[in-house]
């Protein structure tokens, strides 16, 4: 059993929090006291069927507007495995939302209302998805009840979306397409009576059959976070470095270097807590010891000695703003990559994602919140940070407004 | 890889995220088996050296006897530290009033018994075992939650976390609230529980208890709570799946006796784990409006 990271888009009324809604009442995750909770809103509020979106929606405000506004996890598990869905708004103000749900998705759902077909959105929702590399996109084509559970009505949704495949550079991506009513279940958790013509599968059971791709065959890269001392009687020399391989897989015995100083070592043992590992791979926490002492801190990359990996003190990545004040040019902000932060200032914008033509078409007046850009940047020190299209796990950074400490942009190196 | 290896890798992720960033984070130590998971993961996370922060304890006075044993047990045989707080100490100073009738209690009470606590400390990073789903305000909490001078959580303005990066930058007399299990289920702290050997305090598995009936939940009979004289006491088999204050924890009837037992009934279970939480029943938003000013 294994974690996989769903999330979801779409647009104002594409149904997105009732199919989330659905996928737990169906799989039993609801318990009775929830149920019974939503069950007596929908009554007051004079519905004559559960709303299943009461479900997602959180937060009082949104309550009052029926829209969902942030970030919501929801959780589930079926004997086979555990989900984390990542529900977020499908308005375009809110693409920073989306691209935050996004960065931990395994699978990207994308839904579309069956009525109106692919709109703007669904086409940022593509565009967001090929930007941030998931390999998994499920179509839900939704409220398939409101037309008639039409065959040619699908077929001509599915065909329109995988002519768009070239244009998103979705060639190297997994598309799924499900004709879905998720008010009334058919094919999320349940095969429908009603779509005979269709032959996939559900939702539920393209999840549970996914196969999550392991990475292993990536660069080795190590993000140290900590420096392990005990200073104790029993512990007296003992020096690990703690942290999370981003990338690839580090075994005992394999010749490191710190990617900073070019100084290398053989790593002498993998700990796990107690257990010695013989081998630590991709998202595991575990602290290294290496044979000698070498000069290694927080924010270091360590890598295989024969990694020809090289620093760089400028960039071009693609850079989606997230905060409320705009980017200023030439302006010191903090870039976070891993564990380590360093002093950046962007010195160019080169074009701005256009929403309409969905093409860097855009000569930019201005970055403000929700803008997706192509920029240069300059750092105080090299920069190691992989091309995001290589190495997604080392591919990204955030930018840090120095004055009011707030996460401002996340940027995908080109 | 087993599930519950990734979700300790995220939470040790976490928490040594947590000793770098800050200058003097702390543990907020309930008592409850969500924090012991967390003391757990933090030996695990910077072992073989000690749990590089101290833990400190909200006393709301209302606690049940069994957990303070625990606790103490705890702290003396893992050698941690520990700070002790007490909401009667914030009352005898006119801070706080206790509530008074059928439903009071000191849960809302610890609110300002904690922000001092930090305060006086100086603490910048306050960890705490809150779960998204425990109920729907949590749900959009983040792993890094800044909190500003007063304590105060606004839902509109939290920073976005993209990918793995955690930004811990905050001015001084901020704090911020890191929660290292975010991403797991009552079921999955179970699961570890047992899948580690974690011991927990006695109340978490059946036991005889003087309990009586009100609002179709089973309460404790105690001298921190009110009780009407026509609510009848008897004796009953019960545990307790989430353990609070004595006077907002219900108890479940149970036959579970072991972690197999107790991890059966979950699965089987019809009430969430909140849903015994006298606390939240007070109205629809109550979690989002005691988050607002500062609850934990």
């Amino acid at each position: 059993m294994n974690i996989v990271r769903l999330s979801t888009a779409g647009s104002v009324d594409d149904g997105k929090s009732t199919l989330i809604g659905r996928l737990l009442y169906d799989t039993n995750s609801l318990s009775k006291d929830k149920v019974a909770n939503i069950e007596q809103i929908s009554q007051q509020r004079g519905l004559d069927q559960i709303d299943l979106s009461l479900i997602t929606d959180g937060l009082t405000a949104e309550r009052e507007q029926g829209i969902t506004i942030d970030v919501a996890h929801i959780y589930f598990n079926t004997p086979k495995r555990k989900y984390i869905i990542a529900d977020t708004p499908g308005h375009v103000e809110y693409t920073r939302n989306m691209i935050t749900g996004a960065s931990n998705a395994d699978v990207f759902i994308i839904l579309i209302d069956a009525r109106k077909g692919i709109i703007e959105q669904t086409k940022r929702h593509l565009f967001i998805a090929s930007l941030m590399e998931i390999k998994e996109i499920a179509f839900v084509i939704n409220k398939i009840d409101l037309v008639d559970y039409e065959q040619d009505r699908f077929l001509q949704i599915r065909s329109q979306i995988e002519e768009l495949k070239e244009r998103f550079e979705l060639l190297d991506k997994k598309l799924s397409f499900f004709p879905v009513s998720a008010k009334i279940g058919d094919n999320v958790v349940n095969l429908s009576g009603k779509t005979p013509w269709y032959k996939g599968e559900t939702l539920l059971s393209y999840l549970e059959q996914l196969k999550i791709e392991q990475k292993n065959q990536m660069a080795q890269r190590f993000n140290v976070q900590y420096v392990i001392r005990p200073h104790s009687d029993d512990f007296h020399d003992y020096r690990a470095y703690a942290g999370k391989v981003k990338s690839g897989t580090f075994e005992i015995g394999d010749e490191v270097k710190v990617l900073s100083t070019g100084q290398s070592s053989r790593i002498k043992a993998i700990n796990r807590y107690k257990d010695n590992l013989l081998k630590a791979t991709e998202g595991q926490s575990v602290a290294l010891e290496l044979e000698t002492d070498i000069d290694i801190s927080r924010g270091d990359i360590l890598t295989l000695a024969s990694d020809s990996v090289e620093g760089d003190k400028s960039l071009s990545a693609r850079l989606c703003w997230l905060g409320k004040e705009e980017l200023s040019l030439g302006r010191k902000y903090l870039l976070q990559h891993g564990a380590s932060r360093v002093p950046v200032k962007v010195t160019t914008v080169n074009s701005q994602i256009n929403f309409e033509t969905l093409e860097f078409d855009q000569q930019p007046l201005k970055v403000d919140v929700n803008s997706i850009n192509q920029i240069e940047l300059k750092s105080a020190s090299p920069l190691f940070i992989d091309s995001y299209k290589n190495n997604p796990a080392n591919g990204y950074f955030i930018l840090i407004d120095e004055t009011a400490n707030t996460t401002v942009a996340v940027g995908f190196k080109n | 890889m087993n599930y519950l290896d990734e979700l300790e890798d995220e939470a040790i992720y976490i928490f040594r995220e947590v000793a770098a960033q800050f200058d003097k984070p702390v543990l907020l130590f309930s008592g409850g088996k969500d924090s012991i998971v967390l003391v757990h993961l933090a030996i695990k996370a910077f072992y073989p050296a000690p749990v590089p922060f101290p833990l400190m304890h909200i006393d709301t006075g209302h606690n049940f006897p069994e957990t303070i044993e625990f606790r103490d047990q705890l702290v003396n045989d893992l050698n941690l530290n520990l700070i002790v707080r007490y909401v009667q100490d914030s009352i005898d100073a006119g801070k706080v009033k206790e509530e008074s009738g059928r439903y009071a209690s000191r849960n809302n009470l610890q609110t300002v018994t904690l922000l001092d606590g930090i305060e006086e400390h100086g603490f910048d990073a306050c960890i705490g075992g809150a779960r998204r789903d425990e109920e729907k305000a949590r749900a959009k909490e983040r792993v890094f939650s800044v909190r500003d001078d007063f304590g105060q959580w606004n839902a509109r303005n939290q920073r976005p976390e993209l990918f793995d990066i955690l930004n811990g930058r905050i001015d001084k007399g901020e704090n911020v609230r890191a929660f290292p299990i975010s991403n797991w289920t009552e079921l999955d702290v179970w699961n570890y529980i047992r899948q580690e050997k974690i011991e927990l305090p006695s109340v978490y598995f059946a036991h005889s208890r003087k309990v009586f009936l009100r609002d179709g939940m089973i309460w404790s009979d105690s001298e921190f709570i009110h009780r009407d004289v026509d609510e009848e006491v008897f004796e009953m088999m019960v545990r307790f799946r989430t353990v609070g204050d004595m006077s907002c924890t219900a108890a479940v009837a149970s036959e579970a006796f072991d972690l197999d037992d107790v991890i059966a009934e979950i699965e089987a279970a019809e009430i969430s784990e909140r849903g015994a939480r006298i606390d939240d029943k007070r109205s629809e938003a109550a979690m989002e409006k005691r988050k607002e000013v500062g609850y934990f």
